[in-house]
């Protein structure tokens, strides 16, 4: 296939993994411990287990999967909240596939709609849209997820619903936005990350230059990735370069894709319909503030949450269930204590089980078991 | 020959209306007309004619296939009912011939229950019944008994059909999933996840145009010649619901043994593969309805390969890995890329990624 098959050449991967070990023989640091690169985003972490990236690499390298997967970081009391609007006999609820398995404190959607709730999946918010205009007599309700690289998509969904004037549609925004919750990552105490892989299609939309903070105040190299495996592999040679020169700055290897100024009409058209909000639930790492969109008040016609009463109530993380952790990087997914136990991609507990951008389910389907029984 | 002698030929009974109702499943002259009118004169076989409460086969006859009864049952709720390359009636037949085969056996006779729901046009199920005969005739199996029921609408999607099959298996052919060994040769019969990719395609929730058509196809001809062309077979398996993926698995757990597979060498139709890069979809895991996973042992994989590829079925058939020692159960499979991954049993239904 043309513009992929090319990225994924083996024989490029040969050179660059000859390269990359080339390179870390050269860096004192990886002497007396492993370089840790956190891939903040779930398209990373999905691309590294799906190609067998991370056993190509050598043991100097730690890759940290971060908390770029948006249905892994979703609290419970949101997805109950989607369903106690979902099980309305007059509302069609409508999602993205992969939030249907994240389990609530009581169920999942795909659980809910096996109980009756009218529960569609869309590859797009448009086509929720259009599920509206076909039920002029239901309430059609999209479960917006996702960071900047889905926000424009429901924003300009929003705008479109207004313009042609369709009331029976709106948008449960759980939307989030990356950038405070890598400063949350990069303040934690017991963080222990020496650089990033930046994420490509957030960077589609917002460019490079909010990131600049990594390199300027927190010292540590961000280079914005594609996510083909040769651009994982290029961008983890980018990284190490920068550290064996003893520079931190904000590098683009996807710049096929990514503008450093991203992308002036989604933004604009985030900008229109939402704004933050002062904090937000993720799921694993608690409240962050700023790290949530809402609705603005001249869309409110189409918010979720002024349409509908909602349960609203914060459940906590189950106890024995250790997200946050591998979120930060602190713990491997096999060393959680309920990893492969209690929580398994059947019966996840947890909501890094649960996508297969999440590193803990991306472990136990394509390699993890494998770590997790040579630690044992 | 197997075929009891049967009474006159009786005159078929024919209906008007254009939708079936509940009528139709309540046991008087509108549920014969609607049987004979749909199912009788498609299928049209000496051992259905007398419409007896069963279908009476010959002993001796079946006798003179081999020395084993083989005997399946499958149903069909596929959605839609037409997809491109098929519909829920040739996937009713293949189906069941396909388990049959897999299995060794040379599929004979075929039941067909079918649950239809109230205001069906009788046009479709005259579509669906003709395309099973069809399909029966191709794959040279006879539907010889049946079932029909009405139910309220709601009650089923449009039409669910269960087809149970009779086959013989022949003295000298042995094949099972725990007989893969070290060193055993994985075949399929070539390009994977037509079946899924379609029907996906085909329910429109996608809004993703594919012009991919299923593989839906009866593949006793094939694995007849296979199993001439290379009589130690180990296992064959067809790659239905859970693809390649779960066949191999299967295969590796029920053996004990490992499996490793090679990406580079796994058949997929470029269309497939774009349809899975859109949807974040593992070609791996997509079903199929004519394609099957062979496990033989490496001196008669070429003839396996040289049979199948001069069937229609088996053009594309390709040696995609091997069986090796190593931990007992494991699947992988080394990447386009380079590198190697675990290919595990997919937990419940692939979902579309966001993003």
């Amino acid at each position: 296939m043309k513009y992929v098959d090319e990225f994924r050449d083996a024989d490029k991967a040969r050179t660059l993994i000859h390269e990359i070990e080339t390179l870390v023989a050269t860096i004192d640091l990886a002497k007396e411990r492993p370089i840790a690169i956190m891939e903040v985003c779930g398209g990373h972490t999905h691309s590294i287990f799906r190609y067998g990236i991370e056993g190509m690499l050598p043991k100097e390298i730690e890759l940290v999967h971060g908390p770029g997967c948006p249905v892994c970081v979703l609290p419970m009391g949101r997805v109950d909240d989607c369903i106690s609007v979902a099980e309305r006999p007059e509302v069609i609820m409508t999602t993205f596939g992969d939030a249907m398995r994240v389990p609530g404190s009581k169920k999942s959607l795909l659980q809910a709609k096996g109980d009756g709730a009218d529960i569609r999946m869309v590859y797009s918010p448009m086509d929720a849209l259009s599920i509206a205009r076909h039920n002029p007599d239901r309430e059609v309700v999209f479960f917006g997820l996702g960071f900047e690289t889905t926000i424009p998509s429901t924003a300009l969904t929003i705008l479109q619903a207004k313009a042609d004037g369709v009331k029976n549609f709106s948008v449960f925004a759980n939307h989030i936005t990356i950038v405070p919750t890598i400063k949350a990552i990069l303040d934690d105490p017991d963080m222990q990350l020496d650089g990033f892989l930046g994420p490509g299609h957030v960077s589609m939309v917002i460019g490079t230059t909010p990131y600049e903070f990594v390199a300027s105040q927190y010292n540590r190299p961000m280079v914005v990735a594609g996510f083909e495996p040769l651009d994982v592999l290029q961008s983890i040679w980018m990284v190490l370069k920068q550290i064996k020169d003893g520079r931190a700055e904000v590098e683009n290897q996807y710049a096929r894709i990514v503008l450093d100024g991203g992308n002036a009409a989604a933004l604009a058209a985030v900008a229109e319909v939402y704004e933050l909000r002062d904090f937000f639930e993720w799921r694993g790492l608690g409240s962050i503030d700023l790290s949530g969109m809402k609705i603005r008040n001249a869309y409110r016609d189409y918010d979720a949450e002024v349409k509908f009463i909602m349960p609203n109530v914060k459940i906590a993380d189950p106890k024995a269930c250790q997200c946050g952790e591998v979120l930060k990087g602190q713990i491997k997914p096999w060393q959680c204590q309920v990893f492969g136990t209690a929580c398994t991609p059947e019966t996840p507990l947890g909501a890094l089980m649960v996508s297969s951008e999440g590193s803990c389910a991306a472990y136990y389907q394509y390699g993890g078991v494998k770590k997790h029984e040579a630690a044992l | 020959m197997n075929v009891m002698p049967t009474s006159r030929r009786r005159t078929l009974g024919r209906i008007n209306v254009a939708k079936v109702t509940l009528a139709h499943g309540g046991g008087g002259k509108a549920m014969k007309d609607l049987i004979d009118d749909v199912f009788v004169s498609a299928f049209d076989n000496g051992l259905l004619a007398p419409m007896e409460d069963q279908a009476r086969i010959d002993l001796a006859g079946l006798a003179q296939h081999g020395d084993r009864l083989a005997f399946t049952t499958d149903s069909f709720v596929v959605d839609p009912i037409f997809f491109p390359g098929g519909d829920i009636g040739k996937l009713a037949v293949c189906g069941t011939v396909n388990d049959l085969a897999v299995g060794g056996a040379r599929p004979l006779y075929l039941s067909c229950a079918a649950i239809i729901e109230e205001g069906v046009e009788l046009d479709v199920l005259r579509r669906i019944s003709k395309s099973m005969a069809e399909t029966a005739r191709a794959a040279g199996v006879q539907i010889v008994t049946g079932d029909t029921k009405v139910v309220q609408k709601g009650a089923c999607d449009k039409i669910f059909l269960t087809t149970t099959g009779v086959g013989v298996i022949r003295t000298d052919v042995h094949i099972g999933a725990d007989r893969a060994r070290p060193g055993d040769v994985v075949l399929v019969n070539g390009v994977l996840g037509d079946h899924g990719a379609a029907i996906l395609g085909a329910r429109g929730d996608m809004a993703l145009d594919s012009p991919i058509e299923s593989d839906c196809a009866p593949l006793n001809g094939l694995i007849e010649m296979l199993l001439t062309a290379a009589p130690n077979t180990r296992a064959i398996r067809d790659a239905t619901r859970g693809g390649i993926a779960t066949v191999l698995n299967e295969f590796a757990q029920t053996s004990q043994a490992a499996i490793e597979i090679d990406e580079t060498k796994t058949p997929l139709r470029s269309e497939v593969k774009g349809f899975c890069e859109i949807l974040g979809l593992d070609p791996l895991y997509l079903a199929n309805e004519g394609k099957i996973v062979v496990i033989v042992p490496p001196e008669e994989a070429d003839a396996a390969i040289r049979a199948m590829r001069a069937h229609a079925y088996g053009a594309g058939a390709a040696a995609i890995g091997f069986v090796r020692c190593g931990e007992p159960g494991r699947v992988t499979m080394k990447t386009v890329f380079g590198g190697v991954r675990i290919v595990d049993m997919l937990v419940g239904e692939q979902l579309p990624r966001i993003c």
